[in-house]
């Protein structure tokens, strides 16, 4: 069998095999059952709640669980600001980088905050490692806090009726030391084996064989880009992600790079089922996520290997696919394959160029951050796909014409306007802004990289990646400019803390109600024509949510070729 | 509200100790243990030190060229063309490319040139080529080193790199190995 096509096959399978125990170890962990690593954390954690003043049993309602998150995030940001906009003179500086501008910094700690890793600037000039380590911490606190929120929906439905739903602090915490820390650690290992650097030493100066004077940009990045695809954060310490020989030197860390960033968002959906002892129900959803994700990979693979028709015609040997933008030590099929994964679980790192990907690639890309609930980022990617559930057991209950339940909560007029809203707002903060972006073209056209439809893709794809919390780019958009920092931001703000609260709000609504133990006529939400349901609810919103746009760009394009 | 304000600062203090300076100090000490103590896999040749990870360019007729790049291997930054697959001017950069390696490769078809060595990588930076990029050049070098084209297929058979355990992912060549390899066998036949 092809070797390209059995690596892929293996890094899928083995993010799935190792997911299930993650996914117990996790439920665990939260539950607060003992587990293998309670010898050196829990005297850690205790340490830190007494030097914060923290009492990690104090119980907090939904509420408070907001309130706290909110607040602790804006710490972050204002902490970040102070460091981005001051790294110049401060130390940890070997290459000399310069401050960044307001707009840049406000961008990029929002992105950072948010999990989201919109780079605007490129770390080797753009960042010194101080700067490149707060931005780290950010990596780690960043999925630490969608994790933390998730919780509040796993315990929301452990117990019949209840209003008090763990502590945020803890949650956090826990998901930071004893699920993101010893994963990334593992990882960032494997990276150091394998060559990447992790010195604090700056730039290098050699000389080629052919006689060229070059610099050599290095730094600590083994332990970075750990934590960036561990955290589904993919903000890249190079430039160019993990597509740069020193971010993922080999094809062996481009298989660890890739489980690494699947299977924490894999596992989180077994965790569920673990945490409310309902493992049917994780599976019905895995299931789904599954099927979403193999009907935008395999297209997409296949694609990229049967390579670029324009270039095939001008006579030479098509054979390795499309290869603009992709390295040969990944080859154009794992390179697909990554392009998938990577939006579909809002990582957003690349080891490719997405905007020289073929239009049929960039459109699936698109759509896999347009759905953002095919396994999603670590934590958010369970929130969205709940909002989903809710929106799939109503229309399921208005068929049957009975009250709506789910797992014995009946879903009422309050919970329905949340999910909808909140459902509704991914479409409309693309739509709506990509418009804006269009009708200004004073303010972005001098952006584009590429005239025509692609040139309209690369705007609809910047604020789809920074409202599904992806990341990733059609990077030949310069977009370094105030009307993109800004507009960016503000999307990624929006998008990141009303998709937290919204479904933290329904948990939180729905746990405090009366708990109707499952007669005949209950609605069954763990079996496959469940699925099916849920499947088209999601079909349905984004197909016809996005379909204009997706016309306008990436099919416009496809079509105008052939 | 206040009394959440305190607690998430010092939370904040007390996570960027643990997370942000002990365990990449951890991975660091680790990383002495690593190929060059963790500044980068190196290749010594000569008494130069180059690193194998980032390519370099190649131009002279005697060597392996690498792949196009958009930053023209400079590894002081990265970058890709990030040129849209139908865009036009990207094309003719192509075509432009193609015709380029035909006339300084005069005895190699069109049909034979593999579309690494006309596309730019990602990275700007990619330190491979498929071997069929590789036995393309071996005409070239042959004439311009006036050595055996048997010698540089065999070359380039010790220099390819089977997929990872034999079975995941392409082929692939060094091009700075390759053509370190490439002068010590020449240097050592003209002694």
């Amino acid at each position: 069998m092809n070797t390209e096509i059995l690596g892929i096959l293996v890094m899928f399978g083995l993010s799935i095999i190792l997911a299930i125990p993650l996914g117990k170890y996790i439920a665990k962990v939260y539950a607060g059952e003992r587990t293998l690593l309670d010898p050196i954390f829990n005297p850690l954690e205790k340490l830190f709640y007494r030097l914060s003043g923290i009492n990690p049993k104090t119980a907090m309602n939904w509420k408070q669980h907001i309130v706290a998150l909110l607040i602790i995030n804006a710490v972050w940001f204002v902490l970040g600001m102070i460091v981005l906009m001051m790294q110049g003179s401060l130390p940890l500086n070997p290459d000399k980088n310069p401050n960044m501008s307001v707009d840049l910094a406000f961008n990029t700690v929002v992105s950072f905050v948010v999990n989201c890793n919109l780079q605007h600037y490129s770390g080797e000039s753009g960042l010194s490692y101080l700067g490149q380590y707060w931005l780290m911490f950010l990596q780690f606190v960043s999925a630490g806090t969608g994790m933390a929120a998730a919780v509040v929906i796993f315990k929301a439905f452990r117990e019949k009726t209840t209003i008090s739903l763990g502590n945020f602090y803890e949650h956090l915490v826990k998901s930071c030391t004893r699920i993101l820390l010893p994963i990334s650690f593992i990882v960032a290992v494997v990276l150091v084996f394998e060559g990447t650097p992790m010195t604090f030493e700056g730039k290098d100066t050699m000389t080629t064989l052919q006689g060229d004077t070059v610099s050599v940009s290095r730094g600590p990045a083994a332990a970075f880009v750990a934590i960036k695809h561990v955290g589904t954060n993919g903000g890249g310490f190079f430039g160019v992600n993990s597509a740069h020989p020193f971010e993922n030197p080999s094809y062996l860390t481009n298989m660890v790079e890739m489980i690494a960033q699947m299977v924490i968002p894999m596992a989180m959906v077994f965790a569920f089922g673990y945490f409310i002892k309902r493992g049917k129900l994780s599976w019905m959803i895995f299931g789904v996520m599954t099927l979403g994700f193999l009907l935008l990979v395999i297209p997409t693979i296949r694609t990229e290997m049967y390579g670029n028709p324009a270039i095939t015609a001008m006579g030479v040997e098509p054979g390795l696919g499309a290869m603009e933008g992709k390295e040969v030590r990944f080859g154009a099929a794992t390179s697909g394959f990554w392009s998938i994964a990577t939006t579909v679980i809002s990582t957003g790192s690349v080891n490719a160029m997405h905007d020289s990907m073929m239009p049929l690639s960039g459109m699936n890309e698109l759509l896999a951050m347009m759905t953002n609930s095919f396994y999603g980022g670590v934590g958010v990617g369970i929130l969205n796909f709940f909002l989903f559930l809710v929106l799939a057991v109503f229309i399921s209950g208005l068929m049957v014409g009975r009250t709506p339940e789910f797992l014995g909560k009946k879903i009422e007029a309050k919970e329905m306007k949340i999910a909808i809203i909140i459902t509704l707002l991914h479409p409309f903060l693309i739509l709506a802004i990509t418009a804006l972006a269009v009708a200004l073209p004073d303010y972005t056209v001098e952006s584009i990289n590429n005239p025509g439809f692609h040139g309209f893709s690369e705007m609809l794809y910047e604020y789809t990646s920074s409202a599904a919390n992806n990341g990733s780019g059609f990077e030949g958009l310069k977009d370094n400019t105030p009307w993109w920092n800004i507009s960016t931001g503000i999307v990624l703000i929006l998008s990141r803390f009303l998709p937290i609260i919204g479904p933290v709000a329904i948990a939180g609504l729905l746990a405090e109600k009366k708990f109707i133990p499952e007669g005949g006529g209950t609605l069954q939400t763990d079996t496959s024509t469940f699925g099916v349901v849920v499947f088209t609810v999601i079909v349905v919103v984004a197909a016809l949510a996005f379909f204009p746009a997706l016309a306008l760009g990436p099919l416009a394009e496809y079509f105008s070729k052939i | 509200m206040k009394n959440h304000i305190i607690p998430a600062i010092k939370l904040t203090g007390v996570l960027i100790v643990f997370l942000a300076v002990i365990y990449p100090f951890l991975v660091w000490g680790i990383a002495q243990l690593g190929p060059n103590s963790g500044k980068g896999e190196i290749v010594e040749y000569k008494g130069a030190v180059y690193y194998s990870n980032i390519g370099q360019v190649f131009s002279e007729a005697h060597y392996f060229w690498s792949r196009p790049s958009a930053v023209n291997y400079d590894a002081v930054g990265s970058g890709a063309s990030n040129k849209g697959p139908y865009n036009q001017f990207y094309l003719e950069e192509v075509q432009t490319r193609i015709n380029t390696f035909l006339r300084l490769n005069p005895e190699i078809d069109k049909s034979e040139i593999p579309v690494d060595l006309i596309t730019a990588s990602g990275s700007g930076l990619d330190p491979n080529i498929s071997v069929q990029a590789a036995k393309i050049q071996v005409k070239r070098i042959a004439k311009s080193r006036a050595i055996n084209e048997a010698k540089l297929y065999e070359l380039i058979d010790a220099q390819t790199e089977k997929p990872l355990f034999g079975l995941f992912g392409p082929e692939k060549i060094n091009v700075l190995e390759l053509n370190i390899a490439l002068n010590e066998s020449t240097s050592k036949s003209n002694q």
